[in-house]
């Protein structure tokens, strides 16, 4: 009883926050869009009994999905998505596997301080932080002041409202997730590893790359996963440093649900975005569980 | 498998005309102000199978990852084969170790591991291919090759560390309790493995180990340390029938240690040691004062015991059987002096059990020549 009780909540916790979602938006996205509240038709009318039902589910359909087909606008974003967030993950990685080894490298008594300087900036709102960030990268912003005050440059950068300022700002939300995993892989490491290494004829460098890692391997493909799964569906950077030319599915998500009040079709842009990132999510899965088996 | 018989005694640390493989000059190692290495001074002859005993702490291993190039030396030098190797990064040495904690790649199968090193020397497939099943075929872990270290035993463990140590077949080899988690059989068939390797190969070994008896059996010379000095460098039998301390004594197999004031006479002492006991009478060469306070150490297998006094003993001694340890192929006697000392002696049991001599409370006789035990200066 107590072994069902305890495998009970994270499966009533799935259905509740997973699946019942999952499955009302799937119902929305087969449905059609009109001028009422709720937006869209048909609504499931239970006092109607068993005909309120047939007619209820005669009235879904796959429409909705065809026409995602007929315009290239959702296509294109959706490769657009994928493609900003597999960069994105790229650099992240670049810029954190460094930091996360650093931190390793560290003194052990200086670990705590650093891992709280590392999750410190999940104290302020992200809104807040993305907003600082069109503070920093716009023409007048503190970066091209700096830069103009440093001669660098004589023309003010346009960073802002182009991809690069969408990298910039998915690179920094993200950072941490990469660099926790992969800094928690590397602070296992055996020195004596290395030294082994060493011994047998490794320079530093080869010992690094034949050693660090492939042992922090698990470490970076958490980290990948952790940045590439939300970096796809990131709708608050794109659509406030990104401008208008960068084409990413979270932002066409909003402006179908908001702007154009179709839900049927946003909910089906938001199933075929969900189906995109059930790969990766099961992929990372795996990743755990071997990772799991190979320590067990 | 028995070991054939040198033609010429192989003791190059008697030859002065003789070049150290490995010289450790006045070398000092501390970490922050803890002294692991005082003042050592040692010289290591090539195709030696060098034993380094010593209680846990006394800075073996930190002797090891100095020659490994590990840990850097505070003071001192270490020359190796003439050339002085503070500045030489550890990939660079003609050394091979084998790390006490086994430091096996986890992400590497047995095989890989073993062919790791080969691997960095760009050796060609054919030839490491041998070279590896070789290994393997040494350490009995053919049938583990593709297993990763994780999913074997942790003798298995230790035989791979050993493997891929040899592998390379370096011109100085360290080995840190290479082989203290086998079982006694496995492990003494290895022993010969490695003096097999050495007698072939001419490689010199460096062995750090707990196990007295296998000191014994490989080494050409023992090291005795205590807390980062050494305490006697010599042969296995010099060091067991000529300790020079009573530590070495008392660290090195089984011992009586009797304390007593010294009584010169010409080519032998006699040691007042006990009241009411009769002096014990030791020849040796060394000079001594009267009345110097001196230990004298005998080993228990050099005592023996009888039922009636025995005629011509120079040293005889009455007591009373106060326990028996059985070990298979001896017996040690624990015998209660009258004055409450006890004395080991040891017998091998050529008879069965059923038909022991002795048994508790007896009252025997424990009686040993003039030149069986040593005096050592306290
Ligand atoms: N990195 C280090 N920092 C501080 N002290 C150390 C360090 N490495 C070793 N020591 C100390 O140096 C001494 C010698 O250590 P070492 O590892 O050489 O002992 P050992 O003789 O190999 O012992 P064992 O038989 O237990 O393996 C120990 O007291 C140990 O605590
Ligand atoms: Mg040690």
């Amino acid at each position: 009883m107590r072994r069902f009780a305890l495998i009970a909540i994270p499966y009533a916790w799935l259905l509740a926050l997973f699946l019942v979602p999952f499955l009302i938006v799937l119902k929305i996205s087969l449905s059609d869009i009109t001028l009422a509240i709720p937006p869209y038709e048909p609504t499931l009318d239970l006092s109607a009994g068993w005909e309120g039902l047939k007619t209820f589910f005669s009235g879904l359909d796959f429409e909705n999905f065809t026409f995602l087909t007929t315009d290239d606008l959702y296509w294109k974003a959706y490769l657009s998505s994928l493609r900003i967030g597999a960069i994105s993950t790229l650099i992240t990685l670049c810029v954190g596997y460094p930091i996360a080894y650093g931190m390793a490298q560290s003194a052990p008594e200086w670990r705590p301080t650093l891992l709280m300087l590392v999750i410190l900036p999940f104290w302020t709102s992200f809104l807040i932080r993305v907003y600082s960030w069109m503070g920093i990268l716009s023409t007048e912003g503190v970066l091209n002041q700096f830069l103009l005050w440093t001669g660098l440059i004589s023309e003010p950068l346009t960073i802002l409202n182009t991809p690069t300022a969408v990298y910039i700002g998915i690179v920094y939300t993200y950072l941490p997730f990469m660099i926790l995993p992969i800094y928690s892989a590397l602070e296992k490491l055996d020195i004596s590893l290395l030294e082994a290494a060493e011994d047998l004829g490794c320079s530093r460098l080869k010992a690094f790359w034949l050693v660090t890692i492939p042992l922090s391997r698990p470490g970076i493909i958490a980290g990948c996963f952790l940045v590439f799964i939300p970096a796809i569906g990131e709708f608050v950077i794109p659509s406030l440093l990104g401008g208008s030319r960068t084409l990413m599915i979270g932002k066409v998500l909003w402006e179908e649900f908001f702007n154009n009040r179709d839900w049927p079709v946003a909910s089906a842009v938001a199933i075929i975005l969900l189906l995109i990132l059930i790969v990766p999510i099961i992929l990372f899965q795996r990743n755990e569980q071997k990772q799991r088996e190979a320590e067990g | 498998m028995a070991q054939p018989k040198p033609q010429t005694v192989f003791a190059p640390w008697t030859d002065p005309d003789a070049k150290p493989l490995i010289r450790f000059r006045n070398v000092t190692k501390r970490f922050g102000d803890f002294t692991a290495i005082d003042d050592l001074t040692l010289d290591i002859y090539e195709k030696e199978f060098f034993a380094l005993l010593g209680p846990s702490g006394c800075g073996k291993t930190t002797m090891m990852r100095m020659l490994a190039g590990f840990e850097s030396i505070t003071e001192g030098t270490i020359e190796l084969a003439g050339q002085d190797i503070a500045p030489v990064p550890p990939n660079k040495r003609a050394v091979n170790m084998m790390f006490q904690s086994y430091a096996l790649f986890p992400h590497l199968s047995v095989w890989d591991n073993i062919a790791f090193g080969l691997r960095r020397e760009g050796m060609e497939k054919d030839r490491m291919n041998t070279r590896v099943e070789e290994m393997l075929r040494l350490t009995r872990l053919e049938r583990f090759a593709k297993r990763k270290p994780h999913q074997i035993s942790g003798g298995q463990r230790q035989r791979v560390a050993l493997a891929r140590s040899l592998a390379k077949a370096p011109k100085l080899l360290l080995l840190d309790e290479p082989l203290g988690a086998l079982d006694a059989k496995l492990r003494q068939d290895t022993q010969f493995e490695l003096m097999d390797i050495q007698e072939k190969t001419g490689t010199t070994f460096v062995i750090v180990t707990h196990d007295q008896e296998e000191a014994m059996t490989v080494a050409s010379r023992v090291a005795v340390m205590d807390e980062g000095r050494l305490m006697q460098v010599d042969t296995p039998a010099e060091i067991y029938e000529q300790p020079a301390t009573t530590y070495v004594a008392d660290f090195i197999g089984d011992v009586n240690l009797m304390k007593g004031n010294a009584d010169p006479k010409e080519g032998f002492v006699l040691l007042d040691w006990a009241p009411n006991q009769p002096q014990i009478k030791a020849e040796t060469s060394k000079n001594f004062a009267a009345g110097q306070e001196l230990h004298y150490a005998i080993r228990p297998e050099k005592i023996a015991i009888t039922a009636e006094k025995p005629a011509e003993a120079p040293n005889a001694l009455q007591g009373k059987v106060l326990d028996i340890a059985y070990l298979g192929n001896i017996s040690t006697y624990h015998v209660e002096l009258p004055g409450g000392q006890i004395v080991k002696a040891q017998t091998a049991n050529t008879r069965r059990l059923a038909n022991r001599g002795f048994t508790w409370e007896d009252e025997v006789w424990l009686s040993w020549t003039a030149t069986a035990g040593v005096l050592l200066e306290s």
